[in-house]
């Protein structure tokens, strides 16, 4: 069999053809056979993931599910911390650190019964597009090893492709999710800001990160945010309303729904095989009722600039608790600031340090205003631009990435390339709106392109119901290279 | 305020307040590339943002207060477990006094 999605799982489940112990057996014999060439994960958790998955297959003999997550086998991104399981960040400087607590995100997967499988590899810190940044080496793309599976999220998105994981979760501070789910043909969703608890997701730029599914299905993303969404008293900026339904409006179909294509994100500076397949899926959506109209966002441009400062900024304060003092690397020294400093330089690698760098120098005395502050008021223009564009229409498309999966090492010697490939991506974390990406069709090298779709804060209903009929009308069910042939 | 002005970063300095000891051929390295990097990002300084008020928060919320009740925490020999030095309770770090 293939790696079932956790729809496919559930009636399996529930036909009496499938159980969790089975499942999980599938899905490391996935593991077994491509992570010697993919390198998705960090840390299998190979006797608790038995452990929790014969709990769900008894919970499932005795008619006691827990609900569609129990027996599912799900990896985590490893900047989510997990009590008793390693969370390195994919960095040297939390090499061997056992966190003490569950992120918020994991404790609500474990009580919805879900089997966790292990931690996937990111770019250090969630810092970077292509999972090269790690510490223990790159996740490769399984559609083509020699290129990379984006990132920060690389990891997860390739295990998600291979099956080696039925569905993971990542996190998205400027396309963290949704970049690598379009490069490895997966899906990913990045919720509204403060719908899901930050509370042990390892902090990068705390007014940005979010944490969100990647799957196989928009169905799938959706059932994994139910569980994960909701007020959490431990992080200051969870929402405290209500979460909107994912599923309200699921089959209602587009008839009548405005959708906007951004202007500034489908011409200069986009792979014409990409833009073309979007432009393709726009009219597939027209047929179907929707009302296409282009939409302008002017500020797309310089919110890239304002997001490699605001980012940055609030990195380098974030990471300052990477001290060598109470917990990770220590690298002694005479003097306390000597150890801080010999911790830091031995501990980050070149694209952190980069960033903390960049971060102090932003926030230090005399550039404060010029740089971080302007960067906040730019910041300000882009939630107000969202707004005027959301006076046209319903929803916003775009490629989620300019180009499809690149090279590995292609972008590693120019830093500023690289943050180009999250142009699509960033406007929605700056203005806090939720985004998903979901694959639409393969370019000529047969690598997966990606359509990104982008609603209001608090949105989710919408973008759910445009996402299941973008799904439907384009039909996406190519495999990648390194699945091909399995079982 | 000027678009676009020469960025002139004294990297020493920066990698000072931000605790990392660099060699001096990686502070050189460091600097070329924040003083590229700088340039895309002054970007934000030529555009016109009179009369906008920054944010910090993309959904603009404030301040999210809980009732100040006393809740337990986590167990301190955990905590201190995985620590690189903890003796009788406490963090171990090198002398914070530091002369000349």
């Amino acid at each position: 069999m293939s790696t079932p999605t956790i729809a496919e799982a559930n009636r399996l489940f529930e036909e009496g053809l499938l159980d969790p112990v089975e499942l999980l057996s599938e899905v490391l014999h996935r593991a077994s056979l491509t992570e010697a060439e993919l390198h998705a994960y960090l840390t299998i958790d190979h006797e608790g993931a038995r452990r929790r998955a014969e709990a769900a297959a008894e919970r499932l003999a005795r008619g006691e599910r827990r609900g569609p997550l129990d027996g599912i086998p799900i990896a985590l991104k490893d900047n989510l911390c997990t009590k008793g399981v390693e969370t390195t960040c994919a960095s040297q400087i939390l090499a061997g650190w056992v966190p003490p607590y569950d992120a918020t995100a994991v404790a609500r997967l474990q009580e919805a019964g879900a089997v966790l499988v292990g931690k996937t590899n990111l770019d250090e810190f969630a810092m970077g597009s292509s999972t090269e940044n790690s510490a223990y080496g790159p996740t490769r793309n399984p559609w083509d090893t020699e290129r990379v599976p984006g990132g920060s999220s690389g990891g997860s998105a390739a295990a998600v492709a291979v099956g080696s994981a039925v569905a993971a979760l990542g996190s998205d501070t400027g396309g963290s999710i949704r970049q690598p789910a379009a490069l490895c043909g997966v899906v990913g969703f990045k919720p509204t800001y403060g719908l899901v608890s930050r509370y042990g997701l390892v902090a990068f730029a705390s007014s940005l990160d979010q944490i969100g599914p990647i799957t196989r299905t928009v169905a799938d993303a959706g059932m994994l945010f139910e569980v994960i969404a909701g007020h959490d008293p431990l992080d200051a900026t969870s929402y405290p309303g209500q979460v909107p339904r994912w599923d309200a409006e699921l089959d209602a179909g587009v008839g009548g729904v405005r959708i906007g294509l951004v202007r500034e994100l489908s011409g200069d500076g986009i792979d014409p095989e990409v833009a073309e397949v979007c432009r393709r899926v726009l009219d597939l959506l027209s047929d179907q009722g929707a009302q296409v109209v282009e939409v302008s966002l002017p500020t797309v441009e310089v919110a890239l600039s304002a997001y490699y400062l605001v980012a940055p900024a609030e990195c380098s304060a974030n990471l300052a608790r990477f001290d060598g003092i109470r917990y990770g690397l220590r690298v002694p020294g005479d003097t306390v600031s000597e150890t801080m400093g010999r911790t830091r330089a031995e501990g980050f690698g070149p694209e952190v340090t980069r960033r903390i760098l960049l971060g102090t120098y932003a926030l230090s005395a005399g550039y404060y205003d010029a740089f971080y502050l302007q960067a906040q008021r730019v910041r300000a223009l882009v939630v107000q631009d969202f707004a005027e564009a959301y006076q046209k229409a319903d929803v916003l498309v775009s490629p989620t990435s300019p180009t499809t999966a690149f090279p590995l090492g292609a972008k590693v010697a120019d830093p500023l390339a690289m943050y180009m490939s999250d142009v699509c991506t960033i406007p929605s974390n700056l203005a806090g709106h939720p985004a998903i990406s979901l694959p639409v069709g393969l370019d000529s090298a047969g690598l997966p392109i990606g359509l990104q779709i982008m609603a209001p804060a608090l949105g989710e209903t919408l973008l759910f119901r445009v996402a299941a009929e973008v799904e439907r009308v384009a039909g996406f069910d190519a495999r990648p290279r390194l699945a091909e042939g399995m079982p | 305020m000027s678009a676009f002005m020469p960025i002139d970063i004294d990297i020493v300095h920066v990698a000072r307040l931000a605790r990392i000891d660099l060699h001096p051929d990686e502070l050189e390295s460091y600097r070329a590339q924040l003083g590229v990097i700088l340039e895309h990002a002054a970007k934000v300084q030529a555009y016109d943002t009179s009369g906008v008020e920054p944010i910090s928060h993309p959904l603009g919320f404030t301040n999210a207060f809980r009732e100040d009740e006393p809740a337990p925490s986590l167990p301190r020999d955990e905590v201190l477990s995985a620590a690189p030095e903890a003796r009788d309770g406490y963090f171990v770090a090198p002398p914070t006094m530091e002369t000349e």
